[in-house]
């Protein structure tokens, strides 16, 4: 990490990054109670506690809603049961089985007890959304609080009634015990009758990471059971009564408008309700056939508008249309001298590198289901910002944010696909016009067409060796895809380091480790060309450049299970590494590739994995594992095709994703630093995979690959 | 136009009326309430939509349902017996061999009907085998795993 840089610039596509709103806080404790009967509530306050907030005034707060400085809650009902919420949502990362542990780990009750509220605006917290790796970081702590404030709330509940101190009595398994009578009282029967509602006190030390007894242990998704016998119900399974099917007529080409429409033989149709409001014609039926055969009986004259770049000629127009020097000069971090350190060098290279726009294509396309009722607007949709989606939904139907209830089923993956809200606003106002319930779920063409994707990018970058192998000088420019990960963590005194951002072509949005993926591709294959250049081990070039002990223990943990210094047992094969950090979590990859006439098969992958103090371990595998593999199709054939406005490739058929015999063996090292706070690592563990393919496909042919994907027979 | 049909689901026996080009997907989902069988793709693509019809596995989102009438359909609700899950069931329970779980149903029952034709397939024949089902979280290495506990599972059952 390079300190000198400061604060990081916040990109471009981060756009859910800005801060909401803050209202001033009432706590309506009466209203919190009838939702969840008597107990024992805790409210975590988002910014700083103040104490008078928690004797403010209430009860104007509308039950349920709650005010937005509170980041988190939980309650312990008479019955025992504790139940958490959360703004966070669950989209295959395993957020709801990590969460219910923090939580049970720091109540001391057990794991089966623990119920997450997850993604309901209007029974859990505000949250900006589910993005950035945040929840491991940010709401694990929040619920630790939380529930050892509520812990400690229970143990002076027990230690009143005994009239003992409170510190002499110990908390486990949902029970206060005094150790020297022997006497024992449940969290349940200490919560009976009461409605206490506590603010979260200021920071106390929650549990040490070297203390864990739930958290820690490779648990067992929560819902798994529902999921193997197919009772899990995702947004698309969603039937309420008298449920009408939506169909949206899409426009021929990205940015066309609708110049004329007669709907007039769809809206005699018997049980069909039809919308054309702006661009938007929709239809509702009770079938999806039926909303299709409605669709078909509109007559719409579209104005197109393509721009005329196609996917064969983006990076020139990337490198064209960039913005001016001066609006760049924001996002250029320098320091030393670029142009010295060039003229100190022995050696010098510059190269390019290039990334094609992708698509995320979770496999539950876009869907919600709405219901207008009681002049309320009520939207399930697979969503990881539902407080956005809920703005956006009001925003589109012109009524009040107090009038619309965005709900997350747990969704069927986004990969920060899945940040905005279309299908919810399509079936909403389809909805207000039905009366009816309505459910659309985008077609897989829908899907990857009219979604957003992982922005093209092109990198340049230049840099200089001294004698000794070590960097003299560091200049990146990254045109377009944004600067997650920009910053390089070797050693070098001199650098320049720019993002140059350029006009949309596609729309475009966030994608899992958003441009760090393209940024380790650029700055990590110039690492190997460097090495390779002046005949040092990839490993060794790398070591001899890097001072960040976190990265440098994941290079060599990967190295030594890859089994470094590798050594070639047969015809085109290849070996190599690549490595970096993001967002706290640390990445490093070793490759073998097999490459035989002109094809190349990736025999096996390696990666070392840092994220600091594990909180699930089992879940945690499976993200670095997934990671790798989604990693590959980047790095392999992912690319969307376009032109004239139009995808060529929207199909699985023509879009091609890993399957089953595109796998190495894939193995995860995962580093446990029990000494670190734990981050998020949904995303960093994609980071190196594509360079270390492309710069083991270099060590097995001689032939270097600066884009991606790699553009090879695979 | 709509046509009676009458099948067999789960081993009941169903009848509805239906345009006979419905895929059977939408039949299952949308008549009959049976929610675990997937739409990913509508496309054949993807095996999210992964049902056995007399034992074989089939795209149910490209299936019309004329092709399924008086034939023997197996839906994932359809494998727990009395409160057991099936072996498959179970190994991908143990193996924890889903993240985001929409393409689990799929993968489950394309690997039913594998094991039926080959009891002890190889990990190169899983991968082929279930070559048409997409992951999309990346838990392929899992699935194999599950799939060959299944396997070892169902053998020991028998012996």
């Amino acid at each position: 990490m390079n300190q000198s840089f400061g604060k990081l610039n916040v990109e471009p596509e981060r756009y859910e990054f800005r801060s909401p709103p803050l209202h001033q806080f009432e706590l309506a404790r009466r209203d919190f109670f009838k939702i969840l009967g008597s107990g024992i509530a805790i409210f975590a306050m988002a910014g700083s506690t103040d104490a008078k907030q928690e004797t403010a005034p209430g009860p104007h707060i509308q039950p349920p809603q709650l005010p937005k400085e509170i980041a988190s809650w939980l309650h312990v009902g008479d019955d025992g049961t504790v139940t958490a919420f959360t703004g966070k949502v669950e989209v295959g990362q395993n957020a709801r089985t990590s969460l219910t542990q923090s939580v049970a780990d720091e109540l001391r009750v057990p794991f089966a007890s623990v119920r997450m509220v997850m993604g309901d605006t209007e029974l859990t917290p505000f949250d900006m959304g589910t993005f950035g790796s945040r929840t491991t970081p940010t709401m694990v702590p929040q619920l630790r609080r939380v529930s050892e404030a509520a812990r400690n709330l229970l143990l002076e509940a027990a230690a009143t009634q005994w009239n003992v101190p409170a510190a002499s009595l110990k908390a486990a398994d949902a029970k206060i015990t005094d150790p020297v009578s022997g006497k024992s009282v449940s969290y349940a029967e200490l919560a009976r009758g009461k409605t206490l509602a506590r603010l979260l006190p200021e920071a106390d030390p929650i549990t040490p990471p070297s203390q864990w007894t739930v958290a820690g242990q490779p648990l067992a998704k929560v819902n798994a059971r529902e999921v193997v016998t197919g009772k899990h119900q995702y947004t698309t399974d969603l039937r309420p009564d008298d449920l009408l099917y939506a169909k949206v007529l899409r426009p021929p080409s990205f940015g066309a408008t609708l110049a004329s429409c007669d709907s007039k033989a769809a809206v005699a149709m018997a049980g069909v309700t039809v919308v054309v409001d702006g661009n938007f014609v929709g239809a509702a039926a009770d079938s999806e056939a039926r909303a299709e055969q409605a669709l078909a009986a509109i007559h719409a004259e579209w104005k197109e508008s393509p721009q005329k770049v196609s996917d064969s000629d983006i990076f020139a127009y990337l490198k064209q249309n960039a913005s001016s020097d001066s609006d760049a000069r924001r996002e250029k971090q320098e320091k030393g001298s670029v142009s010295r350190g060039l003229a100190d060098a022995a050696s010098k290279l510059e190269t390019s590198y290039t990334v094609a726009y992708i698509a995320h294509a979770p496999l539950e396309p876009r869907a919600a289901v709405a219901e207008w009722s009681d002049n309320k607007m009520t939207v399930w949709t697979g969503t990881q910002r539902p407080f956005a989606v809920r703005t956006e939904v009001a925003n589109a139907l012109h009524i009040a944010e107090s009038s619309v209830r965005v709900i997350v089923p747990d969704t069927g993956s986004a990969y920060g696909g899945k940040h905005t809200g279309d299908a919810a606003v399509e079936a909403a106002r389809l909805a207000k016009a039905a009366h009816h319930p309505v459910k659309l779920v985008w077609t897989r063409e829908e899907e990857f067409t009219w979604a957003y994707f992982r922005p093209a990018g092109l990198i340049e970058v230049k840099s200089g060796l001294d004698a000794g192998g070590k960097l003299t000088a560091w200049e990146f420019h990254n045109y377009h895809s944004g600067s997650s990960g920009i910053e390089t963590p070797y050693d070098v005194a001199n650098q320049l380091i720019q993002y140059h951002s350029v006009p949309l072509v596609l729309r475009c949005g966030s994608y899992r480790g958003l441009a760090a993926t393209a940024n380790h591709f650029a700055r990590e294959t110039h690492m190997d060309e460097l090495a390779r250049g002046v005949n040092l081990d990839p490993l060794e070039f790398r070591l001899r450049n890097l001072s960040d002990p976190r990265l440098r223990a994941v290079l060599q943990a990967a190295a030594k299970s890859f089994g470094w210094p590798p050594k070639k047992s047969r015809e085109g094969q290849g070996f190599s590494i690549a490595a970096g950090n993001e967002k706290g979590s640390y990445v490093a990859t070793c490759a073998e590739v097999l490459s035989k006439s002109n094809k190349l098969q990736v025999v096996r992958l390696v990666t070392a994995f840092e994220c600091g103090a594990i909180v699930n371990p089992n879940g945690l595998r499976n993200q670095v594992v997934g990671a790798n593999i989604q990693g590959l199709g980047g790095a392999l054939f992912e690319s969307i095709q376009f032109e004239n406005g139009r995808l060529k490739n929207p199909h699985f058929a023509t879009y091609r994703v890993p399957r089953f015999r595109d796998l190495p063996q894939i193995e995860a090292v995962l580093l446990n630093r029990k000494d670190i706070p734990s981050a998020g690592a949904g995303e960093t563990p994609i980071m190196a995979v594509a360079p270390a393919v492309g710069n083991a496909l270099y060590d097995a042919t001689g032939m270097r690959r600066r884009t991606m994907p790699l553009g090879m027979d695979v | 136009m709509a046509t009676s049909f009458k099948f067999t689901v789960n081993g009941q026996t169903r009848s509805i009326q239906s345009d006979p080009e419905t895929p059977l997907l939408t039949v299952l989902r949308d008549a009959l309430g049976l929610t675990g069988s997937k739409y990913g793709c509508g496309e054949g693509q993807c095996g999210a939509c992964t049902v056995l019809l007399d034992g074989a596995a089939r795209r149910s989102c490209v299936l019309p349902i004329r092709a399924a009438a008086g034939k023997s359909i197996t839906t994932i609700e359809g494998l727990e017996q009395s409160g057991r899950l099936h072996p498959v069931q179970q190994a991908f329970l143990e193996a924890e061999a889903f993240q985001c779980a929409y393409c689990t149903s799929g993968m489950i029952m394309s690997s039913v009907a594998l094991l039926k034709q080959s009891p002890n397939p190889t990990p190169a024949e899983i991968a082929q085998a279930l070559q048409g089902n997409i992951c999309r979280c990346g838990t392929q290495p899992r699935i194999v795993e599950a799939v060959q506990r299944a396997a070892k599972a169902t053998r020991e059952q028998r012996s």
